[in-house]
């Protein structure tokens, strides 16, 4: 128990983060009108992709020896570059036709 | 410092660009917000990046590089693609994300291994803290079961996968992440001697679990599917954030997860149907039983001319299009617009009545129409069309089927049923546009092909509408 409540402590700041993120990630798309959902999963897809910069980290953080980390690292930055890149790409394209008339 | 700012920015953009995507006004600008926040955290962290000891990153080349395939292939990937493969696509940039958590995790494994073992194996249980363990092996599990689970589901939707269950599968997934989870406890609590072994069993494992997890669940539900391991994604990548202390990966990550789960549900909502049941599959259950009363004889069926077609929408008041998969497929949405364009100088009133689902997405349609410059507001949601169908004279089906099934109201055995459907057939008189007699996506029968104010118009969309376009103005 003690043990637990040290840990809360220690991690407060991102137990709050994560508490407060789960509402404004909530509310915010909380009145989407169906029409938007596919491009609003699309942007979602490619806002996840955040997942590069820890493959950044990790890539910059491999001893140039160490071939295992430096292969994997590799593979890591190019897939989370596909999954930035792509989804944005394509988030646009998508919303593209849905430019308004005159 | 600086890169806290960079981080900060970037965090805020997620969240505004989310708002903006959620507003058609908005949404485009609001990608490119987040779009920019992205970029502005990727080079922060690039080249402002100092670790505990205040060292720089290494390796340039191997992240430019990386940087660099990713993006080509990524941009050609995604500007090439045709609009009806877009979910596609988002399941695939989906799956490379959480192939990217699990990977990070993989390597940091290993590095842990390396750094403590080297040190003494006998303090090695003690001196890795549990909770960055814990974070590194949830990273994993999550990462592997979102990638493994999006490339089935990119295979179902473009038809390189078949659907597929035996019996008592549902129970085998619950043994398998039963297993997952027995693993990594032990993996954490006791860290035997030979961890790295056990890790990698892991990582198949959940692996195996996202192939199972998505395999049998119907492919007209993968919509829903890509959305939830979307925000499983998010959750991997918020992983990575807890790991290195960074709060836009937290912010970002979750932020998805939440949303992403949030979105799930409401896709679920407009299919009338609850996650859990999507998720179980009734679907593939309730498909295999309808066989049998789907065999029983539903009469004829009876065609239409495209002369008589083109006579009768022309002398209509009011005619709606239902556009559906078909109409994606045979990219006939240009075709679509001029019948309308060309229908509308003759004095008819045209509509179009959008199916939340209608084609293989949410939103399908009206991305496809308005690329056609169909205008916005001649699209109408089906609550609207439902209420103006008794006044309609004409509706033109367009390659759509499971969507304006009668049976999702009136037969309780049907697979489909409850879902909500438009009520096209109120309309004086139905042509409905098909390939052939097959049926639609749920693979069941629709009587109303054969009502009697029903007759069929076969042939590719595109073709069948150029070609009325042809008859119309030769009246």
């Amino acid at each position: 128990m003690k043990d637990f409540l040290n840990w809360i402590h220690d991690n407060q700041q991102i137990i709050y983060i994560v508490i407060l993120m789960i509402f404004v990630g909530i509310e915010v798309i909380g009145r989407v009108p169906s029409v938007l959902h596919t491009p609003l999963m699309s942007g979602a897809n490619a806002i996840h992709g955040v997942v590069i910069i820890g493959a950044i980290i990790v890539m910059g953080k491999a001893e140039a020896g160490n071939y295992v980390a430096l292969i994997l690292g590799f593979l890591a930055v190019v897939l989370g570059t596909l999954n930035v890149v792509g989804g944005f790409v394509v988030t646009d394209r998508m919303l593209e036709m849905f430019k308004k008339k005159k | 410092m600086l890169l806290t700012l960079c981080y900060l920015v970037g965090s805020v953009t997620f969240i505004l660009g989310l708002k903006m995507l959620s507003n058609p006004a908005t949404a485009r600008r609001g990608n490119l917000i987040a779009a920019g926040g992205m970029t502005l955290a990727i080079a922060g962290t690039i080249f402002l990046y100092e670790d505990e000891g205040g060292h720089k990153l290494g390796n340039y080349g191997w992240i430019f590089g990386g940087l660099a395939v990713g993006a080509v292939i990524g941009t050609l990937a995604a500007k090439r693609v045709k609009m009806t493969a877009m979910p596609e696509m988002v399941s695939l940039f989906n799956g490379m994300g959480g192939a990217c958590a699990a990977l990070i995790s993989v390597v940091e494994f290993d590095h842990l291994m390396h750094a403590y073992q080297s040190i003494s194996p006998m303090v090695f249980g003690e001196a890795i803290p549990t909770g960055f363990l814990i974070i590194i092996l949830l990273g994993l599990i999550i990462g592997s079961v979102s990638f493994a689970g999006s490339m089935i589901a990119w295979g179902k939707l473009n038809g390189r996968i078949k659907d597929f269950s035996f019996k008592g599968q549902h129970i085998f997934n619950l043994l398998l992440m039963a297993v997952i989870v027995a693993l990594s406890i032990y993996l954490i609590g006791w860290m035997p001697a030979n961890s790295l072994l056990l890790f990698y069993v892991i990582f198949a494992l959940s692996l195996l679990y996202g192939v199972f997890f998505v395999f049998p669940i119907g492919g007209a539900d993968m919509p829903v599917v890509i959305s939830l391991l979307n925000s499983f994604t998010g959750v991997a990548a918020a992983c990575g954030g807890f790991l290195y202390d960074n709060k836009v990966m937290l912010t970002g990550g979750i932020l998805v997860g939440a949303a992403g789960t949030l979105l799930t549900i409401l896709m679920c909502k407009a299919m009338n149907r609850s996650l859990a049941n999507v998720l179980i599959g009734s679907f593939g259950g309730g498909a295999a039983k309808s066989g049998s009363t789907g065999s029983k004889d539903q009469g004829s069926y009876k065609e239409i001319s495209l002369s008589d077609a083109a006579v009768v929408m022309t002398y209509a008041n009011k005619v709606f299009i239902v556009p559906g998969y078909g109409l994606a497929v045979a990219q006939a949405q240009h075709a679509c617009h001029e019948l309308e364009k060309l229908l509308e100088s003759k004095g008819v009133e045209v509509k179009y009545a959008i199916h939340p689902v209608a084609g293989r997405m949410p939103g399908h349609m009206n991305v496809l129409l308005a690329e056609a410059d169909v205008s916005y507001d001649k699209l109408l949601e089906m609550e609207q069309a439902n209420e103006e169908f008794s006044t309609t004279d004409v509706v033109l089906i367009l390659g759509a089927n499971d969507v304006v099934n009668p049976a999702a109201k009136t037969d309780p055995s049907s697979p489909i049923y409850g879902m909500p459907v438009l009520d096209v057939e109120l309309a004086k008189n139905c042509i409905v546009n098909k390939r052939s007699m097959k049926p639609g996506y749920a693979g069941i029968e629709n009587d109303l092909f054969f009502q009697p104010k029903t007759s069929m118009l076969f042939g590719d969309a595109k073709k069948v509408l150029q070609d009325l376009v042809a008859e119309i103005k030769n009246l």
